[in-house]
């Protein structure tokens, strides 16, 4: 079974509306979407949840007032200021450590888990999906990514299909970090803009730097022909696979907003034959 | 006044917004780029930097004379960030998040503090406006505690602009907390809304007000706009698709540089803010 994760570095340069014209392409995949701060890939697969689990992960710590005597030892040892002059904690500032909950003389600190999202496994038109959703202003992203793709694998396992397709993270930090392990390759989608070029390159060096090959393409290239041969150049000199060009192309987002993939909305438009053209590279050096 | 600019889901235009609004006021005016993962700013301001400052987090170190692996650190730990093995302490720095508890926990005082880096932060200037941005290092998770540092460069009676990252999750949460408004750029369609949607609730567990920039309003759908009205969330701000704009973006020139009309929307802009933050 292989995965390819499908990251950007810079957020809208088309991840998604890439992705979902392969599920349309592809056979014999799992989809999965580990962008779970902000996941729009189900918006376009219209999924039917079959499964739905909470997710549980990291601590916060609640301040039992009848037993608190105020000594202040939690406030001296928080390195998060998240404890208020009169003894609550804000739970947005709560990293979890702890240190409050174990130091505290009169036992008057709780630290329960927390329920931080939930996640799905689901059916759709193109296969099984796993996807998730991570609460508003949660923490722990990272380790519901790493969930998220484990659960994909298992599906793609247990119906014995031999590719996951995952929609990765924008960024460099720890979401993205957490797309990249055990991946086949990354497609890296850039656009032709001095910020797509500065943001595909440190997205790149995050792949060299945990040895996952990477592969790019970039998206609306006639947007600024001049940019987009400066990161297939740059591509080149760092070893990564340049696999095609997709132009401007309107239907994207007309397809985005019939809830249909670019494939579905018109097979024949530019966007669609650069993206079929760029699949099919994509089979062959990845042998899928 | 600290004005953050946020969006949910990426490229909707926040650099845009944000480095278009600074240059428009001219001087007494600072911008913190706090998306560290992938700053942009620095590419359409193009300052000239004055400071570069390392920046690290504490993590810790263990005096193995002193230490005699009673194992309360890896208990304390709720990272798994250090652990005893067999006849030896590891700290795992790169999951370290800084909190202190195996140092504070240690019988023998065998722990002390040394740093991991997060990144550096960058400061300068471009004419009269003031320029901060932070950039993580690559391979480094964390991007809150950098965030946070370069905040601390806010400066009272001043404007700060903030430069959010993407999403909804820590990072965001770290740019836009104490902000006395937080302007959203989104785009009208099934995405964007999807995403402001999200942003909207992050605002408002913060409690603080709100605003919209739709850009590219002529593409896509109303949804963005029905949405807005139903939540009473007020637009402040549409920017059209224009290709003149798309491409002196794609080059990192400035919507007010390239059509100088706009400067003034951008002042308009802030003014409706002002009226609404007070």
């Amino acid at each position: 079974m292989k995965e390819i994760v499908i990251i950007s570095g810079k957020g809208g340069t088309g991840k998604t509306s890439i992705i979902a014209a392969f599920a349309s392409l592809a056979k014999d995949k799992v989809l999965c979407d580990a962008d779970v701060d902000a996941a729009d890939l189900h918006l376009i697969m219209d999924p039917e949840i079959k499964e739905r689990h909470d997710f549980e992960s990291g601590y916060t710590a609640v301040i039992n007032q009848d037993k608190c005597t105020e000594c202040g030892l939690c406030r001296d040892l928080c390195r998060w200021s998240a404890i208020s002059e009169d003894f609550v904690v804000d739970s947005i500032e709560c990293e979890g450590c702890g240190v409050c909950y174990y130091f505290c003389p009169e036992k008057a600190i709780d630290f329960p888990l927390n329920t931080c999202g939930e996640w799905f496994l689901s059916d759709t038109r193109f296969g099984p999906m796993a996807h998730a959703r991570l609460g508003i202003a949660e923490e722990n992203s990272g380790k519901l990514v790493s969930l998220i793709r484990q659960e994909g694998k298992k599906l793609a396992e247990e119906k014995n299909l031999n590719l996951l397709l995952t929609d990765g993270p924008p960024g460099i930090g720890c979401p993205v970090i957490a797309s990249l392990g055990g991946a086949a390759a990354v497609l890296i989608v850039a656009e032709p803009t001095v910020s797509g070029r500065h943001d595909m390159e440190r997205v790149a060096e995050l792949a060299a730097f945990f040895k996952i090959p990477a592969i790019i393409c970039v998206n609306k290239f006639d947007l600024n022909p001049d940019q987009g041969e400066a990161i297939e150049g740059f591509a080149r000199e760092k070893n990564v696979g340049v696999i095609g060009r997709v132009p401007f192309d309107p239907a994207f987002t007309k397809a985005m907003v019939q809830g249909k993939t670019i494939v579905e909305f018109d097979s024949r438009s530019e966007g669609c034959t650069a993206v079929k053209s760029i699949w099919k590279e994509l089979v062959q050096r990845l042998e899928i | 006044m600290i004005i953050s600019i946020a969006s949910g889901k990426g490229g909707t235009g926040k650099t845009t917004v944000a480095t278009n609004i600074a240059v428009s006021l001219g001087s007494d005016v600072q911008i913190l780029d706090c998306d560290v993962e992938e700053p942009n700013s620095h590419l359409f301001i193009q300052p000239t930097i004055e400071e570069v400052k390392t920046i690290t987090t504490p993590v810790p170190e263990v005096d193995m004379e002193k230490c005699n692996l009673c194992g309360k650190c890896g208990e304390i730990c709720q990272f798994k960030a250090i652990v005893v093995i067999g006849e030896t302490v590891l700290p795992f720095h790169e999951l370290c998040h800084s909190c202190g508890g195996c140092m504070e926990v240690c019988p023998e005082k065998a722990i002390t503090e040394t740093g991991r880096e997060l990144g550096v932060i960058e400061r300068g200037h471009k004419n009269g406006l003031e320029f901060v941005h932070g950039k993580l290092r690559v391979g480094e998770a964390m991007s809150p505690p950098l965030i946070r540092k370069v905040r601390e460069y806010t400066r009272p009676d001043t404007l700060t602009i903030i430069d959010a990252p993407p999403g909804t999750s820590c990072p965001v949460i770290a740019s836009m907390k104490d902000a006395d408004f937080v302007l959203l750029v989104t785009e009208p369609t099934p995405f964007g809304l999807h995403d402001l949607k999200l942003a909207v609730g992050a605002v408002s567990i913060l409690g603080i007000p709100c605003g919209l920039v739709i850009n590219r309003s002529d593409m896509g759908d109303d949804q963005v706009k029905e949405y807005a009205q139903k939540e009473e969330v007020p637009v402040l701000m549409e920017i059209p698709f224009d290709r003149e704009i798309a491409e002196a973006y794609s080059k990192g020139e400035m919507i007010v540089d390239v059509m100088p009309e706009w400067k003034q929307k951008f002042q308009g802009l802030y003014q409706r803010i002002e009226e609404i933050a007070g």
